[in-house]
């Protein structure tokens, strides 16, 4: 870590001897903490100004001769403009990376001790690299990376958040849509989904005999009364006039529900599946860790009971990733297909 | 009227309309709406009856809240006639359809469809058994260019203005090639200068095709510059038909011009004449 200080402080120096050198600081080296990969940068810049004569104008002398010539203006502007993007995305994923550096150094303290119940960040590394470095490794049956891990996991919340939405749309819709079926079914589903996910496994084992299907059952039966739920009330909020509309062009059922309906009602559906998913990652490691099997849930208990505590702690890092990442996507697909909806 | 019962007549779609213009398209006859909440029962309108000419241009006026909009809906078949019926070329109306497309007060266009898109759902749903592709698409280009909107064909209604928005919208409903056209305040919700512009427009499409046209207003100019004849409703609940006046200016007509025309400011003042005075003296009658 000196020899880096060293080299920071020799740009400091180089910067003051320069005025556009100081003007091209900022960007080089943005303020705030400067973190590992851009000290290596900074580095490997500092290295080439260091090296005698002709390359220490290569780098900061090209500068002040380009902004000077009237020709060469839009090089500087896209320039600065590729200097504020970068600037703009460090000041927003700096703050999370120094909240999770501190994070770290806290736990770092706090199990420090020999005798601490809980691993600390440096044992974690220690005992799990190779389930950190390599997701993808297949060394038996039950020995196989956290990836693949995942992606079974993955396979059955896809097959069971797929039905929950095909037929979640489809309840919701006859809900949203008539008034008996409102009045028969919504106190049935609002009785249901108070019912915690784990409680539908037993039944769910004892009809399909299977852990496979009983798992997914249990995602299905999670996802789909938010789907349910939201639905119907996006398509009770569709506008009178749009049915008016629709009214008047004479549109068939089928038609109304493909062009006017689920449109119309695109938003609150999205809110619905979005709910859905988050649900669906939340009840699969549950579900997984009584089913056993393949998938993260499994493994987690199986962790526990050879108390390799800090498996379980990598594999709950692979479980927050993996859950952001459904919910950003299920996020993204929604956007792009509802742009505009609201801004009417 | 001479029934024209000719098979091949009846399957052609786009066969033009057995009435000529000046014969009574749409009848009103004896219309009485009531709407009964809770057990009690409110009268809107009261033993309505009109007899509309194809390719008349009629002006509904009257205060808020008298039924204007309800007059229009049952005409639309958006809203059901409690008593009497409405005619349309003979036939009772008492569905929706596109033959009596509707110009919404509030555009009601799709907002997840582009303006293109909008009318072209429209003449795909009318059209789509008489038309080939190829001509539904001109003719959704030719709605569009009737109302100015070509330029912005590919926005969605999100990102055009108020006026814009309300071009479209009847861009759409003659795009329906409808026998009547209905417009609801079309332009209630505008500025006066995007309405001045709008009605120039309305005029000189009215006069280009020649459609019949009822438009619910509250604008006395409005109805005075744009109708054949205007419809003046007494106030609600209960409202009838308190007059009907027949707008004698020549087509094409000049906003700029008929400002001191007499003949313009005497149905002018007719009509205010009414709304101020007469619409109160019938409801207290």
């Amino acid at each position: 870590m000196s020899a880096t200080a060293a080299k920071l402080t020799l740009i400091e120096t180089a910067a003051g001897s320069n005025p556009a050198a100081a003007a091209a600081r900022p960007a080089l080296v943005p303020p705030g903490p400067v973190v590992a990969s851009q000290v290596t940068a900074v580095a490997v810049t500092v290295d080439r100004a260091a090296v005698p004569i002709p390359a220490q104008p290569d780098v900061v002398m090209s500068r002040p001769a380009a902004s000077t010539a009237a020709t060469a203006r839009p090089t500087k502007t896209s320039f600065s403009m590729a200097m504020d993007t970068i600037g703009n995305i460090a000041a927003a994923v700096l703050p999370s990376l120094i909240v999770v550096a501190v994070a770290l150094l806290v736990w770092e303290i706090a199990c420090a001790s020999p005798k601490s119940s809980l691993p600390a960040p440096s044992k974690v590394w220690l005992d799990a690299k190779d389930l950190i470095v390599a997701p993808f490794f297949i060394n038996g049956p039950q020995d196989i990376g956290l990836g693949w891990r995942v992606a079974t996991s993955l396979e059955r919340v896809a097959i069971g958040f797929s039905l929950a939405g095909f037929i979640g749309i489809l309840l919701g819709v006859l809900v949203g849509q008539s008034r008996w079926a409102m009045r028969g079914l919504d106190p049935v589903f609002q009785v249901l989904r108070t019912v915690p996910p784990l409680a539908w496994l037993p039944l769910s084992l004892a009809a399909f005999r299977d852990a496979n299907p009983s798992a997914i059952f249990v995602i299905f039966i999670t996802a789909i009364w938010p789907i349910i739920i939201n639905t119907a009330v996006g398509i009770r909020n569709i506008p009178q006039d749009y049915r008016n509309v629709a009214a008047v062009l004479r549109l068939n059922p089928l038609e109304f529900f493909w062009q006017i309906m689920i449109p119309a009602a695109a938003p609150y559906i999205f809110t619905g599946l979005r709910i859905g998913i988050g649900l669906s990652w939340l009840a699969i490691v549950a579900a997984e860790m009584l089913t056993g099997g393949v998938g993260i849930g499994f493994f987690i208990w199986d962790a526990w009971n050879s108390s390799r505590l800090s498996d379980i702690i990598v594999a709950l890092v692979y479980i927050g990733i993996v859950g952001f990442i459904l919910d950003r996507l299920v996020a993204f697909v929604g956007n792009m297909a509802t742009r505009g909806i609201q801004a009417s | 009227m001479i029934a024209r019962i000719d098979p091949k007549m009846a399957l052609e779609v786009s066969q033009p309309s057995p009435f000529a213009p000046g014969d009574p398209i749409l009848k009103i006859e004896g219309v009485f709406k009531e709407f009964s909440r809770g057990g009690v029962t409110n009268e809107v309108l009261h033993d309505v009856s009109l007899t509309i000419n194809k390719g008349e241009f009629i002006a509904v006026i009257g205060h808020s809240g008298c039924g204007k909009s309800t007059l229009l809906n049952m005409i639309a078949g958006l809203t059901t006639v409690s008593h009497g019926a409405i005619l349309l070329e003979n036939k009772e109306v008492n569905a929706p359809g596109p033959d009596r497309a509707v110009v919404f007060q509030n555009h009601s266009l799709l907002p997840w469809l582009t303006v293109y898109d909008n009318v072209k759902m429209a003449v795909d749903k009318v059209f789509g058994s008489t038309k080939s592709r190829a001509k539904r698409h001109d003719w959704v280009m030719q709605k569009l260019e009737l109302v100015n909107m070509t330029h912005a064909k590919d926005r969605r209604p999100g990102e055009i203005s108020g006026g814009m928005k309300q071009r479209v919208g009847i861009a759409r409903a003659l795009a329906m090639e409808p026998k009547v056209l209905l417009m609801d305040e079309p332009f209630g919700a505008l500025d006066a200068l995007t309405r001045a512009h709008l009605q120039d427009s309305v005029m000189d499409i009215h006069t280009r095709l020649g459609n019949t046209a009822i438009m619910i207003t509250h604008d006395v100019d409005e109805a005075v510059l744009l109708a054949d004849r205007i419809v003046m409703l007494t106030n609600g609940p209960s409202a009838r038909i308190g007059e009907v006046m027949t707008v004698d200016l020549p087509r094409p007509r000049q906003r700029l011009e008929l400002v001191n025309d007499p003949r313009y400011l005497a149905a002018r003042a007719g009509v205010l004449k009414f709304l101020y005075e007469r619409s109160h003296y019938v409801e207290a009658a």
